[in-house]
């Protein structure tokens, strides 16, 4: 039964995971960036709901949606500002720069909410229990692991059919193939890029509110460990693929937790890594990146 | 035109030597005029340390050409090992410049082997593969020295993990502590050491670059198929680099570490690994005198803009991200030059 607890709130976790690994994914795959920003987005994502929550008492699911709405607007923005003029610079001072776009926001955070705490209000526990009661009691699943996992399931399910059927998602595969050929294919590249950056950043919103319900202190720095971690989980799956993100990201808080629950505490972020070292040694692209051949 | 080439790579050398030495020399007449304030003092082996961390970044992602995003794993590497020897040498050399000579040597030492250990995965991937798990690497090293306990007694050395399991006996010395770290350090680096390490590094490097191995690598990042193609060994002649990069790294942890009482891993994390970045990308890929003067200004900014108090790291990310934007944008750049037209001319 222990195990079984361990199980979900792995899979609880790593559903957290994997909706920042989408983001990443998305990005990663029509720019070939890595948006270090991704996870401040997601801290800024919980602010937001915190605020409208907790200060202007908001009903909860206008919070979220906030929080979702300025998140997709400031994606938008920090493409337009700092990664589009370097839309053909080297990927190194793309990655400079949205490192800087990651300190600036930490810093911005800082000064405008402060270095203290904030406990997230935990406005999906509602009912006595806070959650459904299994196996005579045994077994307790949490309102939030079940949003999360849902959450989690709907999002990947939308985003497999958007990029799979709409006109936009086909745009943003074929952008992530080759930006010339879908340019001269009529395709808009710029708008393309932008809405993938809104949606990564939307999903960030949403990734942040789960986060913060799940673990309630809130800090300018809460979105970068998960940020790596999640960034972890896209490679881990294979970066650009999104059944690979939501794989990933899916192993890695289930490994994490386990390795917490039965290893050791201290030791569970390097036993992670070194699962994705060993993952990445016997498949070099990830469990379900292509495998890229180089003509000569 | 060959004998031109080395003759501008012997200049830009002898120029990057003499610069060092000169700013040596310029500091340390201001600070014996009295005309450097005391943290700026502080500073000068922490640039040190920086600007070799630089400089062996360089070496990996300029010259080589892989990313590396765990450089800050070997500096803690290096930084634990060489306190560690530091420390159970203080009564067996008693000259402070020999120990600290001897601990930079086992970071060193240490650092490289762990770079050789990283090194046989990390290499077989390639680009952002091979990051995420330069990374991973990084976070491992710190996740391990948070969770190990070094003791010296009359018996020798005991090494545990997880818990404190060392078992001095009486008189012995707890040396690293899990999540304590290394405490007590007598602070044994000077801003010369730091200097001579520069130097030493830059020597290495120049050498490095210029020498049968050195250009193997330069052809492997340049066309690594082409290259292989004609019978050189990638595997080989990276793993030199890599190698000769963290062991550098780690003589600069050790440098660095011993200029604080107290140590500890997550000193070394993510940021700082990421910070070292920045200073090659802004100093120019593969240009190691660019890394020296970014590293250089990048560890001084943030106390210059001190006066901003709590805006100066955020006006830090705004320079950063200004720079990035002005030296790699199309049309800012050709802003540029249309602003300095007789420079463009001389270089043609």
């Amino acid at each position: 039964m222990n195990f079984l607890n361990f199980l979900i709130s792995g899979v609880s976790l790593g559903s957290v995971y994997a909706i920042i690994a989408l983001g990443y994914t998305m990005v990663y795959g029509i720019a070939k960036m890595l948006n270090f920003a991704h996870g401040d987005v997601i801290m800024v994502g919980a602010y937001v709901c915190f605020f409208a929550i907790s200060r202007y008492s908001l009903p909860p699911l206008l919070g979220v949606l906030l929080a979702v709405l300025l998140c997709t607007v400031l994606g938008i923005v920090i493409e337009k500002l700092a990664y589009k003029p370097l839309r053909a610079a080297p990927s190194l001072a793309v990655l400079i720069t949205a490192i800087g776009v990651s300190y600036f926001l930490q810093n911005a955070a800082q000064l405008l909410w402060t270095s203290n705490p904030k406990v997230f209000p935990s406005f999906l526990d509602f009912g006595e229990t806070g959650g459904i009661e299994l196996f005579g009691g045994q077994l307790r699943v949490s309102y939030i692991t079940i949003v999360t996992i849902a959450a989690c399931v709907v999002i990947m399910l939308a985003l497999t059919a958007f990029t799979g059927n709409t006109k936009m998602g086909k745009a943003m595969r074929a952008c992530s193939e080759d930006k010339g050929a879908a340019q001269l294919m009529g395709i808009n590249v710029n708008t393309t890029i932008s809405v993938t950056f809104a949606i990564g950043s939307g999903l960030a919103a949403i990734a942040g509110v789960l986060l913060c319900s799940a673990y309630p202190t809130l800090v300018p720095t809460t979105g970068s460990m998960p940020g790596i971690k999640a960034f972890t989980a896209a490679v881990f799956g294979g970066i650009g693929s999104i059944p690979g993100a939501f794989l990933g990201g899916l192993l890695l808080g289930v490994i994490e937790i386990l390795a917490k629950a039965y290893i050791s505490t201290q030791l569970s972020d390097a036993i992670v890594f070194a699962v994705l070292i060993v993952v990445l040694l016997i498949k070099p692209t990830g469990l379900l990146g292509k495998p890229v051949n180089e003509k000569v | 035109m060959k004998k031109l080439l080395s003759n501008r790579n012997l200049r830009s050398q002898i120029l990057t030597y003499g610069f060092v030495i000169a700013a040596f020399v310029v500091l340390q007449l201001v600070a014996a005029g009295g005309g450097m304030s005391s943290s700026l003092k502080g500073m000068l082996v922490p640039i040190c340390a920086y600007v070799v961390m630089a400089i062996s970044l360089n070496l990996t992602v300029g010259v080589l050409g892989e990313l590396s995003l765990g450089h800050a794993g070997f500096m803690s590497v290096g930084a634990f090992m060489g306190v560690t020897a530091a420390i159970s040498l203080q009564n067996a050399v008693p000259a402070p410049g020999l120990r600290l000579l001897i601990a930079l040597l086992v970071g060193a030492v240490f650092a490289a082997v762990v770079g050789f250990l990283v090194g046989i995965p990390v290499l077989r991937l390639k680009g952002d593969y091979l990051a995420i798990v330069t990374l991973a690497f990084g976070q491992i090293i710190k996740s391990i020295f948070n969770n190990l306990y070094i003791g010296l007694d009359a018996r020798g050395f005991h090494v545990s993990l997880l818990q404190d399991r060392t078992n001095l006996e009486q008189g012995g010395r707890l040396i690293l502590g899990g999540p304590m770290g290394i405490s007590g350090i007598q602070k044994i680096s000077t801003f010369l050491a730091g200097v001579i390490l520069i130097l030493v590094c830059l020597f290495v490097i120049f050498n490095y670059v210029n020498s049968r191995t050195g250009r193997a690598v330069m052809a492997l990042r340049d066309n690594r198929i082409a290259a292989e193609s004609i019978g050189i060994s990638a595997t080989r002649h990276k793993m030199t680099a890599f190698v000769l990069s963290a062991a550098m790294a780690g003589a600069a942890g050790a440098l660095f570490a011993l200029n604080y009482s107290t140590v500890v891993a997550n000193k070394f994390d993510f940021n700082t690994s990421i910070l070292v970045l920045v200073f090659v990308v802004l100093g120019g890929l593969g240009n190691m005198f660019g890394s020296i003067l970014a590293a250089t200004a990048l560890t001084i900014l943030p106390e210059v803009l001190r006066e901003f108090q709590d805006y100066r790291m955020l006006i830090y990310a705004v320079v950063l991200i200004l720079v990035m934007l002005g030296t790699n944008n199309a049309k800012l750049k050709s802003l540029f030059e249309k602003l300095r037209p007789r420079r463009r001319e001389e270089q043609s």
